[in-house]
């Protein structure tokens, strides 16, 4: 079943997160096995596969990017797999410059800003995303998900650093 | 005990509810456990005869025969310290690869076990006994005196585990309870039975944060509340880090001053313990004190030795500057700040500590909460969960997997397939390939922990998909499969896709677990897999005999006259032995007596088809009969 189906929810990439949270936390209340300790098996395996069906919608809704991602693998958009190389020359150009500077960050300061700049632009192409799903437009899809995956690669770089520097200042 | 269950998927034997019988919280701890009972709402932890609530999680096997638990079990520790266990719940779980962690805290003897996977053993009074075995002493300790206090039998607990316990060691504390006769109605996060017993379920909303500091094992956890819903949103932690480490610092001090003194000095078992028991008398006094003084006695020559806060402080100040890096990862983790914590809970004896509370305080900024008695507080919590779990309580406890479950792949590299905080119970799956032309089997093993490589995560399990029909590389399809359930106990199971016949091995990853053991349990499913086989192809005789049974009865009801009366009963003998056959358990007497009736009615179809044809023909023109046959 769909996750939004299964969370009674809009297939919305602006999803109301306190929305979310009441029908996961209700359906909970109806799946979770402890609701069924005193029941036969049968009953408790399926709740279990229930509440198991709802963690994983949850867990994939919950989180803006994994839910674009859903989204897009909804919508037919196909993505070239993890690891592979960046295809979109532009986006390839501001890798390797972004990734230049956090090399040459030596601060924390510094490499607070290039996270910092990652961040605004995760929202930004989040933001942007919106209107792509309503017009249904994959191609323009695809491009702004492989940016978002990088730049979310990017902050986890970005944290990395950051634990090196204060490691060996410390 | 059964160490590796091998069912059929979707009839995993559940624990059904025994009716009558009480239900309790039991916090089997690693320096003391304490059985709690809640009623309306409202916990009480039991005591015993002196009004002690806390039970020592010591276990003595004296020479004169017999068991000890308890306060029972520490006073033979002087006299017969070979005979006496301590801390065993270090030890939950834990194979021979393991030993490295625990090595040199543990003044037993240590049998590794045979295998990789295998749990210790402990050499004790003469035999090698099981940390399950001994466990369950404690737990048989807990739920007599249950009895006692409540006059009613006491077949079903609440148990709680750090939430960093891993799957092994979850599997070993359900084990131990089942040898001492007490269904597991849920395993409980200690972290999460504490927030439970403060009431934080009831009209609390936002972060909260419980700091476990307990015996032998540090746990910091993050849970979210909201509406009744208990979420645990990260937890991290510590098995081998607790009160125990300071113990151990002060009592290799005083031995120290000892030798610095000239003094005998020889570190027997003895020695070590009584040392060790002086060290934490002299820590409890310093909760409240800034001085204490003891005397040790070591080969029957005493010392005595003083001790300040400011002097405990520099021995503990590096433990305790570990929980708080913990602490803070588990909150990066989380994506939180400390400032975003509501409250924190302290849980554990060694929350006592001043310098502990004075740095949580420090960390986030506000006071801990300290109101519940931080030793009782846990099966308080555990006592108010099996409650509402037979009671039909409104509070639900939303819980995470502590570690990351994965899998090898090529050159030794973790891939993980339920990565560490994923919501429970949750199922999730990966298809991996075969890398071999015409490969027939796949290796599966399955490892627990954050690391990138196997060599550095810990072994749950490893077991062999086998019968992996000959494709090319790559073509297969193998999609293996996490199953962890509610008390974060995994299932992992591995089937092949691509072929009609799917064959399914689910393995439950345990300790105890020789490869010898493994192999035997493969093959049994092996040996089930042919039954199964066998099992259906029966089913498919039943099903075609039946078929062309009903198909000779409708032609015999219509065109019975074609056959003359002799030939008739031929024909029905021949039903008849076919029937009696289809009762049997044999394929392949049905198949022969089938066959047998097929036989003997062919000249029956032969002439219902001459007739057949000649009806057909009867009455057509040849230009009918030429556009028939054009056809």
């Amino acid at each position: 079943m769909d996750h939004f189906a299964r969370l009674g929810l809009p297939a919305a990439l602006d999803l109301d997160a306190a929305a979310l949270d009441r029908a996961y936390f209700a359906l909970q209340r109806q799946w979770h096995p402890d609701r069924f300790v005193s029941r036969g098996p049968e009953e408790r395996a399926r709740a279990s596969a229930e509440a198991a069906s709802l963690n994983e919608a949850y867990r994939t809704l919950k989180d803006p990017l994994s839910r674009a991602f859903y989204m897009a693998s909804r919508a037919g958009v196909e993505m070239p797999g993890d690891g592979k190389t960046i295809d979109d020359p532009e986006l390839l150009m501001e890798a390797m410059e972004a990734r230049e500077a956090l090399h040459e960050a030596g601060t924390v300061e510094a490499v607070d800003a290039l996270a910092a700049e990652a961040r605004r632009g995760v929202q930004k192409a989040l933001a942007g995303l919106a209107s792509l799903f309503l017009a249904n437009d994959r191609a323009a899809i695809r491009k702004a998900l492989l940016r978002l995956r990088y730049l979310d690669k990017f902050a986890e770089e970005a944290r990395a650093r950051r634990m090196n520097i204060e490691r060996s200042n410390a | 005990m059964t160490l590796l269950e091998i069912h059929e998927p979707g009839e995993t034997p559940l624990p059904h509810a025994g009716e009558g019988s009480l239900a309790v919280g039991i916090d089997l701890g690693t320096t003391n456990s304490v059985v709690a009972i809640a009623r309306d709402g409202k916990p009480a932890a039991l005591h015993d005869e002196t009004g002690k609530a806390l039970v020592p999680s010591v276990v003595a096997y004296p020479g004169a025969g017999g068991v000890l638990v308890g306060e029972e079990a520490r006073a033979v520790m002087a006299a017969e310290p070979r005979n006496v266990v301590a801390s065993i719940k270090r030890l939950m779980g834990r194979g021979a690869g393991d030993l490295h962690t625990v090595a040199g805290v543990l003044p037993y003897e240590v049998e590794p076990g045979t295998g990789e996977t295998d749990m210790v053993k402990l050499r004790i009074g003469g035999k090698a006994r099981s940390p399950v075995e001994i466990s369950a002493e404690i737990l048989k300790a807990l739920r007599a005196r249950a009895e006692a206090a409540l006059e009613k039998p006491v077949e079903r607990a609440v148990i709680t585990v750090p939430a960093y316990f891993d799957d092994a060691a979850r599997t070993a504390t359900r084990d131990a309870a089942r040898v001492a006769g007490l269904e597991v109605l849920r395993l409980v996060n200690e972290p999460t039975a504490a927030a439970l017993a403060y009431g934080l379920d009831k009209g609390s909303e936002g972060l909260y944060a419980v700091y476990d500091l307990g015996g032998g094992t540090f746990d910091f956890s993050l849970l979210r509340l909201e509406k009744g819903v208990f979420q645990v949103l990260a937890t991290g932690g510590d098995t081998a880090l607790g009160g125990d480490d300071f113990d151990r610092a002060i009592a290799e001090r005083m031995l120290a001053e000892r030798k610095r003194d000239g003094l005998p000095d020889e570190v027997d078992e003895a020695a070590v313990k009584a040392a060790l028991a002086l060290a934490r008398h002299m820590k409890e006094q310093l909760s409240d004190r800034d001085q204490t003084s003891g005397r040790l006695e070591v080969a029957g020559v005493p010392s005595f030795h003083t001790l300040t806060i400011a002097e405990f402080d520099a021995m503990i100040d590096a433990f305790v500057d570990r929980t708080l890096a913990i602490s803070r990862n588990v909150l990066a983790d989380a994506g939180m700040a400390a400032s975003d914590i509501e409250g924190v809970v302290l849980v554990g004896g060694s929350t006592r500590v001043p310098l502990v509370r004075t740095k949580v305080a420090g960390m986030i900024g506000k006071p801990p909460l300290t109101d519940i008695d931080p030793d009782e507080v846990v099966a308080l919590g555990a006592a108010l969960q099996a409650e509402a779990l037979t009671g039909g309580g409104d509070t639900l406890l939303l819980d995470v997997t502590p570690l990351s479950l994965g899998l090898e792949t090529m050159g030794g590299i973790v891939e993980k397939i339920v990565p560490r905080n994923t919501p429970i119970p949750s199922q999730l799956a990966q298809d991996f390939t075969t890398y071999q032309d015409g490969q027939s089997a796949m290796a599966i093993h399955v490892v627990q922990g954050e690391r990138e490589m196997v060599a550095d995560c810990r072994s749950l399990a490893r077991f062999e998909l086998l019968g992996i029909p000959p494709m090319t590389a790559g073509a297969a399809r193998i999609r293996v499969t996490f199953a962890v359930d509610a008390d974060g106990l995994l299932t992992v199971s591995a089937e092949e896709r691509t072929t009609g016949v799917a064959q399914r091995v689910e393995v439950k990853p345990s300790y105890g677990l020789s490869h010898e053991d493994m192999a035997d349990m493969l093959y049994d499913s092996m040996d089930n897999a042919e039954a199964d086989m066998n099992l259906r192809l029966l089913t498919e005789a039943r099903v075609e005999a039946r078929r062309s049974l009903l198909a000779l009865e409708a032609a015999l009801a219509k065109d019975g006259g074609l056959l003359s009366g002799e030939e008739r009963a031929d024909i029905d003998a021949a039903r008849t032995r076919l029937e009696a056959a289809m009762a049997g358990e044999s394929r392949d007497e049905i198949n022969a007596a089938a066959e047998a009736l097929e036989a003997l009615s062919k000249p029956f179809a032969e002439r219902r088809m001459d007739r057949g044809i000649r009806q057909a023909l009867s009455g057509m023109s040849m230009g009918e009969l030429e556009s028939r046959v054009g056809e």
